[in-house]
């Protein structure tokens, strides 16, 4: 099991957020987390990567066999947690490129290996820029600075298949992305999956499932998993919203 | 009102004694502009003394809290027994300044070296010696940008200094190598060096100019140092300075400036280190088509104290001024910034700009940020601008989300804030030895080095660093 989640309470300000969540993914999955606002999806995101403020109060991640509760962000990430961010940070006077390539040699370090040959990465740039069909300007331009949001969310997924996760959290991709667009995000994304990597996607609407159809479908309601199943569950949802769910719940 | 003997504090006690001692000598072995200079300097601090809080442009500062302590004013006279690079090793090889010293106030070269002139006919050397073979130079340029009483510090300058560096480049000459004067205090007693240096350029001519304070030891020491520069018409200055000192050195770094017609200036201040530091930059831009680029970068942590004060003084129309200081500040350090800006009656079409940003890196740390514009002219473009903030952390858990570690990510942070002054050096040399410093100081591995700065970039002791920031 690449990912498992188990009794998961996570608190905010010591408001807690998370009130025992219970999720296993394996390599070779797609799971999409859905559910209204204000659910706790975003924070589950946060707790996986280990954003500081997210305070686990009871449960455990477990990734790959090891918990990681305490783990920095950055060993999370070097290990193959990745996350494509709802609202992508803007990093002014850092060019894309060598923000990439020191991610990128960061994780060669964590893993025993030499910095990646220029060749080779300038390689690798030009695949995975046509993947998510990204401008070459934009990998010049400082990070995410002057990018119009369906850029940013492009450039996440660009930044994914640089990185080459083992789990990959995509939050809320989909977000403002015109139809275009999220059809080259779920192409890259699509590419990108294999038996050796998982992902999950958060997210809203079903229209994203229509691209990246997932294995698993959860429904979050107040800090919890609620209700799970296929991918018919997603279409279940986009016909009759949230409300016979939380009604279930609430019974 | 006249201070009396009874409220002078200790540190002006000992300038006017030491002042009342050496009169003879101070004023009777020097040039005559020299000497009226030195009265009048002494006038001023016999009834004022040195600035206390309750003068406006002093009531932050720190400063005036160390006038009770004591310090050796009568330095006796260091003579040359070894060549510098003993003492203090700057050796950059194959570098593009030509290196001249100064120890503990005193200009320090063989005697044949205290002041030479190139084929081109550019003087160098002790500001003691040229005011003798250059009478008329002193006579039309010495005391004439900075006033002798416009406030303590200047006055005690004046009145007590002991040595300094002249630099004259005639019409037409381009200087083409840079000229950096290296000032060190190493002295096992704490010392107040007063040192004065007066940089004259003709017409069309240039000359790149750098100024470094280093301590050597970890002393306490005060410096007090006022420097007069004169830019002639047509002709384009630039001034670096690189200030690394003690965490108990305090250092008063005056520079007065004078802008003919059509003249360039060009500052960059790197202040990497020092227990309190006030650099003090008047550019009077006093012909038309003056233009003037004055940055600067500050780097503090620990008790240390930055201050920096800059006057531009539009006096006349058709002139550009552009002020960018960014700093950060870590731990307890605190700062200033005060950004003026005066354009005359009929300095019309002026555009002068100004900006400060900070970043504090903890609670304790403060920084005192304020424009000052008295504009007297209608037709004029004035902006200013200052920031006070922390270091992203939505960018640093972004940056870690990708598997940066935390300190590299902070670095790689505070670094691009940084280099938006950094790119301005246009000497590629210093640009790089500029951002080494920079790196180091930011890493911690630089407090006082025990070599020049400039030398951090050799390769006993190459820069480390994960991130390759020569692209950013």
């Amino acid at each position: 099991m690449l990912l498992n989640i188990k009794n998961l309470h996570v608190a905010i300000n010591g408001k807690e957020i998370l009130k025992g969540l219970d999720l296993s993914v394996n390599k070779g999955e797609v799971h999409a987390i859905m559910g209204p606002n204000g659910t706790g999806k975003s924070t589950l995101a946060a707790a996986i990567t280990g954003r500081e403020g997210y305070e686990i109060t009871q449960g455990e991640i477990v990734y790959n066999g090891e918990v990681i509760n305490n783990m920095a962000p950055d060993v999370r990430a070097n290990r193959g947690i990745f996350l494509s961010f709802q609202y992508p940070v803007e990093i002014p006077g850092v060019s894309m490129t060598n923000f990439m390539r020191t991610a990128i040699n960061a994780q060669r370090e964590f893993n025993g290996l030499a910095p990646i040959p220029a060749g080779e990465f300038l390689k690798k740039m030009e695949k995975m820029k046509k993947l998510v069909d990204i401008n070459t300007k934009l990998t010049k331009r400082s990070v995410n600075e002057g990018f119009s949001g369906g850029e940013k969310k492009k450039n996440e997924i660009f930044q994914m298949a640089m990185l080459e996760p083992k789990l990959a959290i995509l939050d809320e991709t989909d977000s403002g992305l015109d139809i275009d667009a999220l059809k080259v995000v779920a192409r890259g994304v699509n590419e990108l999956r294999s038996d050796e990597n998982a992902f999950v996607v958060i997210t809203h609407y079903q229209r994203l499932l229509d691209y990246i159809v997932p294995d698993f479908v959860h429904v979050m309601y107040d800090g919890q998993i609620v209700k799970s199943g296929g991918k018919g569950l997603a279409l279940e949802l986009e016909d009759k919203g949230y409300d016979w769910i939380i009604d279930q719940v609430d019974e | 009102m006249q201070k009396s003997d009874t409220t002078y504090k200790l540190l002006e006690a000992s300038i006017v004694s030491e002042f009342e001692r050496k009169q003879v000598e101070l004023t009777g072995l020097c040039h005559p502009a020299v000497s009226r200079s030195r009265m009048r300097a002494f006038e001023f601090l016999k009834n004022s003394g040195l600035p206390d809080r309750k003068n406006e442009k002093w009531k932050n500062s720190p400063f005036p809290g160390q006038y009770e302590e004591e310090f050796l004013l009568d330095i006796p006279p260091v003579y040359y027994d070894r060549a510098m690079e003993e003492i203090f090793k700057c050796e950059v090889p194959g570098f593009w300044a030509d290196k001249y010293s100064m120890l503990n106030g005193w200009y320090y070269s063989t005697k044949e070296n205290q002041l030479i002139t190139t084929g081109e006919g550019v003087v160098i050397g002790s500001i003691l010696k040229a005011q003798h073979q250059f009478p008329e130079l002193f006579e039309k340029h010495f005391g004439k940008i900075v006033r002798a009483d416009q406030d303590g510090f200047t006055a005690a300058n004046t009145a007590l200094f002991k040595d300094g560096m002249f630099v004259y480049v005639p019409d037409g000459v381009e200087v083409k190598n840079a000229v950096q004067l290296i000032k060190l205090i190493n002295r096992q007693e704490p010392l107040m060096v007063n040192s004065r240096n007066l940089i004259i350029l003709g017409k069309n001519s240039r000359l790149t100019f750098l100024h470094c304070d280093d301590s050597v030891n970890h002393t306490p020491s005060f410096i007090n140092t006022l420097t007069e520069v004169f830019v002639g018409e047509n002709s384009s200055f630039e001034l670096y300075k690189l200030q690394n000192l003690n965490d108990s050195t305090s250092l008063i770094n005056n520079t007065f400036i004078h802008q003919e017609q059509d003249s360039r200036l060009k500052v960059n201040i790197l202040s990497l280190n020092g227990g309190k530091i006030r650099n003090e930059l008047h550019a009077n831009l006093m012909g038309q088509g003056a233009d003037v680029d004055i940055n600067g970068v500050y780097l503090m942590d620990k008790q240390q104290h930055i201050d920096n004060q800059v006057y531009v003084n539009h006096a006349v129309p058709n002139c550009h001024s552009n002020e960018l200081f960014k700093g950060v500040l870590d731990e307890e350090a605190s700062g200033i910034f005060n950004g003026y800006i005066y354009v005359a009656r009929d300095a019309q079409q002026t555009n002068a700009f100004q900006r400060n940003n900070n970043i504090l890196m903890t609670p304790k740390a403060t920084i005192d940020t304020m424009p000052y514009l008295e504009i007297y002219a209608d037709d004029v473009k004035c902006s200013h601008g200052a920031t006070v903030g922390q270091l992203d952390e939505e960018a640093l858990f972004y940056m870690m989300q990708r598997g940066i570690g935390k300190e590299d990510a902070r670095l790689l942070l505070l670094f691009a804030f940084l280099a938006e002054v950094t790119s301005k050096v246009s000497i590629e040399a210093l640009r790089i030895s500029y951002e080494d410093m920079i790196k180091r100081r930011l890493q911690g591995e630089l407090s006082i080095c025990d070599k020049c700065v400039l030398h951090c970039s050799v390769p006993d002791k190459p820069v480390e660093f994960d991130i390759d920031l020569s692209k950013i």
